[in-house]
C-alpha cells in the first residue's frame, strides 16, 4: 500500500481506538518555523529538529481536529483513485462538512501544511496540488513528459519557444530530461529573463534560463533540483541586490524555509550558487542605487542574528554587513544604466568567467 | 491746580450720586433677580424644583412626626404656558402662625441652624416656589395645615412682599377637611411638562427607589396617575441632631463657635459645644495648645483660636457617632431597587460612617444589573443626597466624578475613559450626611471633598467587584452553552472522517460518536 494512506490509516486508527478507550486522542506535528531547524552545509537543506507540538482532541480544538481528520479522509480518497485537487478544490470540497466547513481558503491550506508536516510528505504526495505557476523555462532544454489523455511520451524543446518561453507544469515528478547546457541560470525578474530569451543569451552562452517570478514556487524549485541532479550541472541564482533577494529568493531556493522545513529535503537545490547582484558589485559596476527601505534593515538585521544559513556562512555574513555599512539597493535591471544589454555583454560573462568567486 | 481741583470735585459728586444709590438689598428681591441659583431658570426646570421642595418637605415633616408618608402631587394644565400644582401630604401639619411664615418668607425654616440629616436646609425652597409662582402669574399661594382631627384646618392664601420679605395674607379662614393632619398646598405657575429624562416623573421614581417607606402618588397633566406604593412600613430611623465634630473642623467655624458659645470656659466649650470630646481629651488639647482649660472662650476666639485648632488638629478623636444618620439600608435599597427596575443582579454597600469637615456621612452604592434595562447605552447613574434625587449637573458632582474615575473594565462593563460605563445598569449613589455640601442653593452638585469622593469610590468598587462576580459567572454559563453546541457539531464529524477511512460501519460510527461526546463532556468538568 501507498505509505501515505498507510499513514493516514495509522492516524486514524489510533484516534479510534483512543476514542475507544474513551482517552484523549492526540497528534504531534512538528512545529514549523527558524526556531526549529539546523543547517549543515554537507546536507544542503534546512532540517527539521526535534520540537513537536501536540495537538489533542479537546473542546477547545475539536474544530480543527475535525477538519484535519476530513482532510485526511478528502486526501486517502484523492490517493486511492489516482486523481489529484487543487487547493482551491480541496476548500470547496470542505463546503459540504456542515459546520465544519472552511470560511477561508487560508484555513484549509494550514490544515494542508500540517497534514503535510505530521507525516513529513509533501502535499503533492496527499494528492493536493496549487494553483500557482510554476516558472518559466528557455534553452538548452528538452523535456520528456506524458501525453495526459495517451500516456505516450512527448519530448518538449525550450529552444522552439522563440520569444516565449515553457511553464513548468506544478506537478514534476514524473519528468525527464535531455541537455548538454553548462549551467542553469534562475532569474529572479521576469523582465531581465524576457532581455535574456530575447537576444537569445542561452545560445551564447549554452545555458538554460528559468525566470522564478520572485520567490521560486514548490514546482519551481523542484524542478531545477531534479533537473541539476539529473544532469550534473551547476544552478546560478541571478537577483536583485537587495536582503529579499538574497534571503527570501536565493536562500530559500537552495536550503529551504523555515516554515515549510518538514519539506525542504525534496524542494531544496543546495548545489545552487550566488551569481549576483552582489554588494560588491553594485561598488564595481557603479550600478545606481536606491536607499534601502526599513523593512530591508530591519531583515538585515534579523537574519545575521538569527538566519542558520547565514550563520554558517562567513562570506554571506560580510556581504550583508556591507549592504548595511552602504545602506543602498541595487536592482538587476540597473545595469541597463551601462546600456540595454550590457548584462548580456559583460556583466554576465564576466560573472561566469569565475564561478568560485560565487558567494555560496 | 484747577484742573486737580475740579477733578476731585467730580470724584466727590460721584461718590455721593452713588450713595444716593445705595440702599439695602431685600433677599426676596435679589431671589427676584437670580432665580437660576435656585433652579427656576426654565418653565421645564421651575416646575419640577417646585415639586422637589414640596415632596422634600413632606418627607421630611412626616419622618420627623413618625408617620409613614403618604405624598400626592396633582399637575394640571391651565393654560398653554400655566400648570397648576397641588401638593398634599399626610404629615403632621403646621400650627397656624407659623403657616405665613413658612410659604410667604424666604430664609425662614427650623433646619438651617442644626446638624441633622433632613432634606431640607435652608428654609427657601417652598417659599422660593411661591415667589415663583406670584411672579409668573401673580396668583396667592394657597394652604391647608390640620394638626390633629379634633381641630378645624386652617386655610390661608399669600402673597410675598419681595421688598420687605415678610408674608401678606391675603385670605385666611377655618375650613373642613376630610384629612386627620396633614398639609396641601397649591400653586399656580408658568411651566413646561415633559417626560422623560429629568422629568417629574423620573424624580417622583428616584424618591421612591430612596424612600421605601414613602407611598408616592403623581397624576400628570394628562390624566395619567402613577403610583409607587411603599416597600416597607418600617420608619428609617430618626436622624439625631448632633453637635459639630471636632475633625476637620474650620478656623471660621471654631471662632464662630466660641463667640457663640454658652460655656464659661476652654473645657466646658469643648466639652459640650463638640461631640466625642471628653474632659481627659479636653485638658490634653489645651496643653497642647499651651492654653489654660479655664480661659473664657471668647477671649480665645480673638486671640489664640488658631493655637487652638492647631492643638484640636494634633488630636485624634473617635469617629463621630453614626446614629445621628439614616442611611436606605443594605436590604431596602436592595428591595427598592428590585421594585423599581426589571434586572438579573442586585448588589447593595453601605460603608461605615467617616466625616469631612467635621461633619459625619454615609455612602450607600446600589447596583442593578441585566434584566430589560438597556444594553447599548450609558449606565444610567442616580444620585441622592438625604434621600432626595439630583436631577440636574451630573457632571458638576463628586458622585458622577467617582463614578467615572471607577475602571469598571475590570467588573466586565465597556468604558471609554473617564465615561460612565456601558452597559445594562443602573447606578445608585446616596450620601446621608448632617450637612451635604451642595456646590450652589439649588442643590443640585455634591461638592468634592476628597472624603467624599474616597468613600463613594470603596463602595462603588465594592459593588463592582460584586458585578464582577456575576458578569464572569454568567460568561462562564454562555461559555458552556457554546462549548454545547460545538460538542453537538463537530462531534459528527470526526465520527464521519474516521468512518471514511477506516470504512467503518454505521454501529461503529456511532459507537464513536457516543463515546467521543461521553470523554468530552467529562473532560470539560474537570
Amino acid at each position: 500500500m501507498n505509505e501515505v494512506l498507510t499513514k493516514i490509516r495509522a492516524t486514524a486508527l489510533n484516534v479510534k481506538n483512543k476514542i475507544e478507550k474513551k482517552k484523549k486522542p492526540e497528534v504531534s506535528i512538528p512545529i514549523r518555523s527558524l526556531s526549529n531547524v539546523n543547517y549543515d552545509p554537507k546536507i544542503g537543506y534546512f532540517e527539521l529538529k526535534g520540537a513537536k507540538k501536540i495537538r489533542a482532541l479537546t473542546v477547545n480544538t475539536i474544530k480543527s481536529f475535525a477538519q484535519t481528520l476530513k482532510m485526511m479522509a478528502l486526501s486517502k480518497q484523492v490517493v486511492e483513485s489516482n486523481d489529484m485537487a487543487t487547493k482551491r478544490e480541496a476548500y470547496y470540497v470542505s463546503k459540504n462538512w456542515g459546520d465544519a466547513r472552511f470560511k477561508e481558503q487560508p484555513e484549509s491550506d494550514a490544515v494542508m501544511d500540517d497534514i503535510e508536516a505530521m507525516f513529513l510528505v509533501n502535499r503533492e504526495q496527499l494528492g493536493f496540488i496549487p494553483e500557482e505557476k510554476g516558472g518559466d523555462i528557455a534553452g538548452k532544454l528538452k523535456v520528456i513528459d506524458k501525453d495526459p489523455t495517451t500516456g505516450k511520451e512527448i519530448e518538449i524543446d525550450c529552444t522552439k519557444f522563440g520569444s516565449g518561453a515553457y511553464s513548468i507544469p506544478s506537478s514534476v515528478e514524473q519528468l525527464k530530461f535531455k541537455t548538454d547546457a553548462k549551467f542553469i541560470l534562475a532569474i529572479e525578474t521576469a523582465g531581465m529573463f524576457q532581455r535574456l530569451v530575447k537576444h537569445n543569451y542561452w545560445k551564447t552562452a549554452n545555458c538554460i534560463l528559468i525566470s522564478m517570478g520572485g520567490v521560486p514556487t514548490r514546482a519551481c524549485r523542484r524542478f531545477i533540483r531534479r533537473l541539476a541532479d539529473d544532469k550534473k550541472i551547476p544552478v546560478y541564482v541571478f537577483t536583485d541586490g537587495d536582503p529579499y533577494g538574497f534571503m527570501s529568493i536565493y536562500r530559500t531556493l537552495k536550503v529551504g524555509s523555515g516554515n515549510a522545513a518538514h519539506i525542504n529535503k525534496y524542494f531544496c537545490v543546495p548545489q545552487a550558487r550566488f551569481l549576483g547582484v552582489t554588494p560588491q558589485d553594485i561598488e564595481d559596476y557603479k550600478l545606481p542605487t536606491h536607499p534601502l527601505k526599513d523593512v530591508d534593515k530591519k531583515k538585515i538585521k534579523d537574519v545575521i542574528k538569527n538566519d542558520p544559513f547565514v550563520r554558517e556562512h562567513k562570506e554571506w555574513k560580510k556581504a550583508l554587513e556591507k549592504m548595511q555599512k552602504m545602506g543602498q539597493r541595487a536592482e538587476q535591471q540597473a545595469l541597463a544604466a551601462w546600456g540595454l544589454n550590457y548584462v548580456m555583454e559583460k556583466y554576465l560573462p564576466d560573472k561566469i568567467k569565475d564561478p568560485k568567486k560565487f558567494l555560496p | 491746580m484747577q484742573t486737580k481741583l475740579s477733578e476731585s470735585k467730580v470724584e466727590l459728586n460721584h461718590a455721593l450720586e452713588q450713595a444716593k444709590k445705595q440702599r439695602e438689598i431685600s433677599i426676596s428681591e435679589f431671589f427676584t433677580k437670580n432665580r437660576h441659583l435656585l433652579g427656576f431658570d426654565s418653565p421645564l426646570k421651575a416646575l419640577s424644583t417646585t415639586i422637589k421642595e414640596g415632596v422634600d418637605n413632606a418627607l421630611d415633616a412626616c419622618e420627623e412626626a413618625n408617620i409613614p408618608p403618604t405624598v400626592k402631587v396633582i399637575i394640571k394644565q391651565t393654560t398653554p404656558e400655566r400648570f397648576q400644582v397641588t401638593l398634599e401630604d399626610n404629615g403632621p401639619g403646621i400650627v397656624k402662625q407659623q403657616i405665613p411664615k413658612i410659604f410667604g418668607k424666604l430664609l425662614y425654616g427650623s433646619k438651617f441652624h442644626k446638624l441633622s440629616q433632613t432634606r431640607g436646609q435652608q428654609g427657601i425652597g417652598i417659599s422660593a416656589a411661591a415667589l415663583y409662582s406670584q411672579l409668573t402669574t401673580g396668583k396667592p399661594i394657597k394652604i391647608t395645615s390640620k394638626i390633629s382631627k379634633n381641630q378645624p384646618a386652617q386655610y390661608y392664601e399669600l402673597h410675598l412682599d419681595t421688598q420687605k420679605n415678610e408674608p401678606e395674607i391675603t385670605k385666611g379662614e377655618q375650613v373642613e377637611w376630610d384629612q386627620q393632619h396633614g398639609t396641601k398646598v397649591v400653586m399656580e405657575m408658568e411651566g413646561k411638562y415633559q417626560k422623560g429624562k429629568r422629568s417629574v416623573s423620573e424624580y417622583i421614581k428616584y424618591t421612591a427607589v430612596a424612600n421605601p417607606h414613602a407611598n408616592l402618588t403623581l397624576v400628570e397633566p394628562d390624566g395619567t396617575v402613577i403610583n409607587f406604593p411603599r416597600a416597607t412600613k418600617e420608619m428609617p430611623p430618626k436622624p439625631k441632631e448632633i453637635k459639630p465634630h471636632p475633625a476637620g473642623i474650620e478656623l471660621g467655624i471654631l471662632i464662630n463657635m466660641l463667640k457663640s458659645t454658652k460655656s464659661r470656659t476652654l473645657q466646658a466649650f469643648l466639652t459640650t459645644d463638640f461631640s466625642r470630646i471628653g474632659a481627659g481629651t479636653a485638658k490634653k488639647i489645651c496643653e497642647l495648645a499651651k492654653i489654660n482649660t479655664n480661659a473664657r472662650p471668647t477671649r480665645i476666639a480673638k486671640q489664640e483660636a488658631d493655637n487652638l485648632l492647631q492643638a484640636i488638629r494634633k488630636t485624634k478623636f473617635v469617629s463621630p457617632q453614626t446614629d445621628c444618620l439614616s442611611p436606605i439600608g443594605d436590604e431596602l435599597l436592595k428591595k427598592s431597587l428590585k421594585k423599581e427596575f426589571d434586572a438579573e443582579f442586585f448588589t447593595t454597600v453601605t460603608r461605615p460612617a467617616a466625616v469631612y469637615r467635621g461633619n459625619p456621612f454615609i455612602i450607600e452604592v446600589g447596583l442593578a444589573y441585566g434584566g430589560t434595562l438597556e444594553k447599548e447605552t450609558n449606565a444610567e447613574l442616580i444620585r441622592f443626597a438625604n434621600k432626595v434625587p439630583l436631577q440636574y449637573q451630573q457632571s458638576a458632582c463628586s458622585i458622577s466624578k467617582s463614578v467615572t474615575k471607577t475602571k469598571w473594565k475590570q467588573y466586565g462593563l465597556h468604558q471609554s475613559n473617564g465615561n460612565l460605563p456601558v452597559g445594562p445598569v443602573v447606578i445608585v449613589v446616596h450620601m446621608a450626611s448632617v450637612w451635604v455640601p451642595f456646590t450652589s442653593e439649588s442643590k443640585e452638585a455634591i461638592a468634592s471633598y476628597p472624603e467624599i469622593i474616597k468613600e463613594i469610590r470603596l463602595a462603588v468598587q465594592e459593588c463592582g467587584r460584586q458585578l464582577g462576580k456575576f458578569v464572569r459567572k454568567q460568561g462562564k454559563v454562555k461559555d458552556e452553552a457554546k462549548k454545547r453546541s460545538y460538542l453537538e457539531k463537530y462531534v459528527p464529524v470526526i465520527g464521519e472522517a474516521l468512518k471514511e477511512i477506516l470504512a467503518l460501519k454505521d454501529k461503529d460510527e456511532k459507537l464513536i460518536n457516543e463515546n467521543l461526546k461521553d470523554y468530552l463532556e467529562r473532560s470539560r468538568k474537570l
